[in-house]
């Protein structure tokens, strides 16, 4: 009998299909539609934003990442992610820093995959959000033809982009806050409003995600505890205060929380491990985008809530461990 | 019965349907017979043989060493041969007799070589279940005398018997459960009476409505036993996991099932006392499952305890052209059999040939903290966790967080989509761990 193939390895000997790879790729390719969608609203620039992003990550890590880093996918998320984060006008050497930004010292720098412990998309924003307040901040109004660009994407690095034939109009949160108008709630769930590049229709978002929880790729509990929080502390708030605070469902519906809850604040990485730190985790990051948006100087503030909590992800492990087997009765007996 | 299972675990393919429906048939005998004298857990039997003596079917070839200890019998009646270390299945190297079997005897064996068990006292009882060489055939190879004599600072009111069968491919006491109902009644009527115990529990799981139904067919009428099916999960077979899913009721961690008043025993065990006092024949041989998709003609076989692996499969035509790992035991916590020369042992559920399909990849990523082992963990452990602990060899902290209760059922690597060999890193943890501790006591 030819037995010279024959390995040994240590049990267990069978593995489940699923493998992280097949994981990553799939979440990068359920944001397609998303992508789809912004396409729709905002034309070729959205497009152009999202590959301006995601160059700048999968070069990133290629240069500093591990061997055949690339392959796992996890930088093609972050890139995504990053592109739809942005306004669809930004000049696209920005989303590209960004993206460099990002997965430097976002994710590299911590010692790749696995390792860090902030959203590296939402650092990658962060550090736009403060080299470049203007751009990041200027909003161009959904529609027109779809080859007509929404800003100036191709400026040169560091000379003053020419924004003088878009139109532009604020987003609905910044609506709210500065000028006291709201958008109806219809609008917000289509999508039809000015916004980031993916921070638009929630109806794609909330699909694409419930499509990644079906097939397991997805922890459903942070983003439904997310959503929760934000529409019971945003109902409230506004029951106290109505001209300041809109309702909940209007923060729900709103802003980045859409793309943050179904997409951000699920990356594995970064939040809590256990079922019950995700309920933690989801709960704060929602009070917190509330506070942020109803209290804080700026419109929006689910970026930071997220950055916020994931640096609390570490502590809620070590208080959300899960009771071990057969020591309930231990611990009464003591 | 509010139970019928446990939280979280895993499903494996079960792969079953390749042995499920095939009756159990006898093996001949092979050429040589291969006896390790270690073969339970426990301390190894003490040999009574030399070369050159002639031994009967059934014959002792080595004797208990002490009370936690059971003798080896010989499987078939030939001449040793040698005495020497050789190959043991579980990788290592054992001192094993030799057997060149005798071609042209009848294999009788020489009559009542275990009392009848009418008129026992609980004391006889389990003392020719020892003389028998009874061990637990669920795979850890457990004596089973000291199951039947529980320690008398406990009461035991309910015997379970574990007829779960969880790992994928095995479908030795599925067989069984069909094939010999009787035999298994029998086993637990010995058990309850030793134990002194009235009331029983079997544990099935519901992909084997066939066993249930020959299990109610053939229950006395006289005993309290009750066929409890139980969700298809890994691992439901596991000690814990079953007694949860019947009484409810966990056992407490670093503690023994008997704290909580039960008693566990395996289909096959149950069998093999039934058999052992029915043909006055001590356990020499035992159900095998020989499967799997890289093996050729799968089978159910009566195996005498010490036929080489190799003769084995030769006996099932041998393997496919894409056979890449001999297991011993179950896929999931079953031993990757590295000579094939090793020989069967008491505690050899199956013999699953896996294919170059099946095998684990080589490649492993990062842990991405996805939670999956968090949720497959079947004793709530944190398995990512552990694994980080382990690669930086801080044991003493894995023990806190609990180390001692995994109990290496490979749950956590069977979900984990890097690939991380999270049970293999227990494993080797509580080896480094208890080194640390011999260490620190002496």
């Amino acid at each position: 009998m030819n037995a010279t193939n024959l390995i040994v390895t240590a049990s267990p000997h069978l593995k489940d299909r699923d493998t992280t790879p097949r994981i990553m790729w799939t979440v990068a390719a359920s944001l397609v539609p998303v992508i789809l969608a912004s396409a729709f609203f905002f034309g070729v620039s959205s497009i152009l934003v999202i590959l301006a992003s995601t160059a700048g990550c999968l070069l990133t890590e290629r240069w500093l990442g591990r061997k055949d880093a690339l392959r796992d996918g996890s930088a093609m998320i972050t890139g995504l992610l990053l592109g739809l984060s942005l306004p669809p006008g930004i000049p696209m050497w920005m989303a590209a820093l960004g993206g460099f930004f990002g997965i430097a010292f976002g994710k590299a720098i911590w010692g790749g995959l696995g390792q860090n412990g902030f959203n590296p998309a939402l650092i990658g924003r962060a550090f736009l959000q403060t080299a470049f307040p203007v751009a990041i901040t200027t909003w161009p109004t959904p529609g027109g033809d779809f080859f007509a660009l929404k800003g100036d994407l191709f400026a040169f690095p560091f000379m003053s982009p020419q924004i003088t034939h878009v139109v532009t109009s604020a987003t609905p949160l910044g609506l709210f806050k500065f000028e006291q108008k709201l958008t109806p709630i219809v609008d917000l769930v289509l999508g039809t409003t000015g916004g980031s590049v993916g921070e638009t229709s929630a109806v794609v978002i909330l699909l694409c995600g419930a499509y990644l929880a079906w097939k397991g790729y997805l922890n459903w509990r942070s983003p439904v505890s997310i959503i929760l929080s934000v529409l019971v502390l945003g109902q409230f708030l506004h029951f106290i205060n109505p001209a300041r605070a809109a309702g909940g469902l209007f923060h729900v519906f709103s802003g980045g929380l859409m793309l943050g809850a179904v997409y951000m604040a699920t990356d594995m990485v970064t939040v809590p491990t256990t079922n019950r730190g995700r309920w933690v985790f989801g709960g704060c990051v929602g009070a917190l985008v509330v506070v942020i948006r109803v209290y804080g100087g700026l419109p929006e503030g689910v970026m930071y809530a997220i950055l916020i909590m994931n640096a609390f992800t570490p502590l809620i492990n070590r208080a959300t461990q899960p009771t071990v087997f057969g020591t309930v009765k231990l611990k009464e007996a003591k | 019965m509010a139970f019928f299972g446990f939280a979280h675990g895993v499903h494996p393919p079960e792969e079953k349907e390749l042995t499920s429906g095939l009756p159990i048939r006898r093996m001949p005998y092979p050429d040589e017979i291969i006896l390790p004298l270690r073969q339970h857990a426990g301390k190894p039997a003490t040999l009574c043989v030399k070369v050159g003596d002639r031994v009967e079917r059934g014959d002792p070839v080595g004797h208990a060493d002490g009370y936690m200890s059971v003798p080896i019998h010989a499987s078939a009646a030939g001449t040793v041969t040698a005495i020497e270390l050789w190959p043991h299945p579980d990788g290592s190297m054992a001192q094993s007799v030799h057997i060149k079997v005798d071609k042209y005897a009848l294999q009788m064996p020489r009559p009542r070589l275990v009392p009848r068990w009418e008129g026992l006292t609980v004391e006889q009882v389990v003392k020719a279940v020892q003389e028998a060489g009874v061990v637990g055939l669920g795979g850890a190879a457990f004596p089973t005398h000291v199951k039947l004599a529980p320690p008398k600072d406990h009461t035991v009111h309910t015997l379970i018997v574990n007829g779960a069968e969880c790992e994928p491919y095995l479908t030795s006491d599925h067989r069984t459960m069909v094939e010999y109902p009787e035999r298994v009644h029998f086993g637990c009527r010995v058990m309850m009476h030793t134990l002194g115990v009235s009331k029983a529990v079997i544990g099935v799981e519901k992909n084997k409505p066939d066993a249930i139904a020959a299990l109610e067919r053939a229950k006395p009428k006289d005993l309290d036993i009750t066929i409890l099916p139980l969700t298809v999960k890994y691992p439901q077979g596991a000690e814990k996991m079953l007694i949860h899913a019947v009484t409810g009721v966990e056992v407490p961690s670093g503690k023994l099932p008997v704290t909580v008043g039960v008693v566990v025993q395996n289909v096959g065990s149950l069998a093999a006392i039934a058999e052992v006092f029915d043909t006055g024949l001590p356990l020499i041989e035992r159900i095998v499952t020989v499967t799997g998709h890289g093996l050729k003609r799968p089978a159910n076989l009566i195996v005498p305890v010490g036929t080489k692996l190799k003769d084995l499969l030769a006996y099932c035509d041998g393997v496919t052209p894409n056979a890449r790992e001999v297991i011993n035991g179950g896929p999931m916590m079953g031993m990757a059999v590295s000579n094939l020369d090793a020989p069967v042992i008491k505690g050899t559920t199956g013999i699953v040939v896996l294919t170059s399909d099946e095998v684990r990849g080589e490649t492993v990523y990062p842990c991405i903290h996805c939670g999956r082992c968090l949720e497959a963990c079947p004793v709530f452990l944190n398995p990512s966790w552990l694994g980080d602990l382990a690669r930086v060899r801080r044991y003493q902290d894995m023990a806190d967080e609990h180390l001692s209760d995994c109990m290496l059922c490979g749950s956590c690597s069977y979900v984990c989509p890097s690939n991380i060999p999270l049970s293999q890193l227990f494993q080797a943890s509580k080896v480094a761990l208890r080194r640390i501790q011999i260490a620190g006591a002496a």
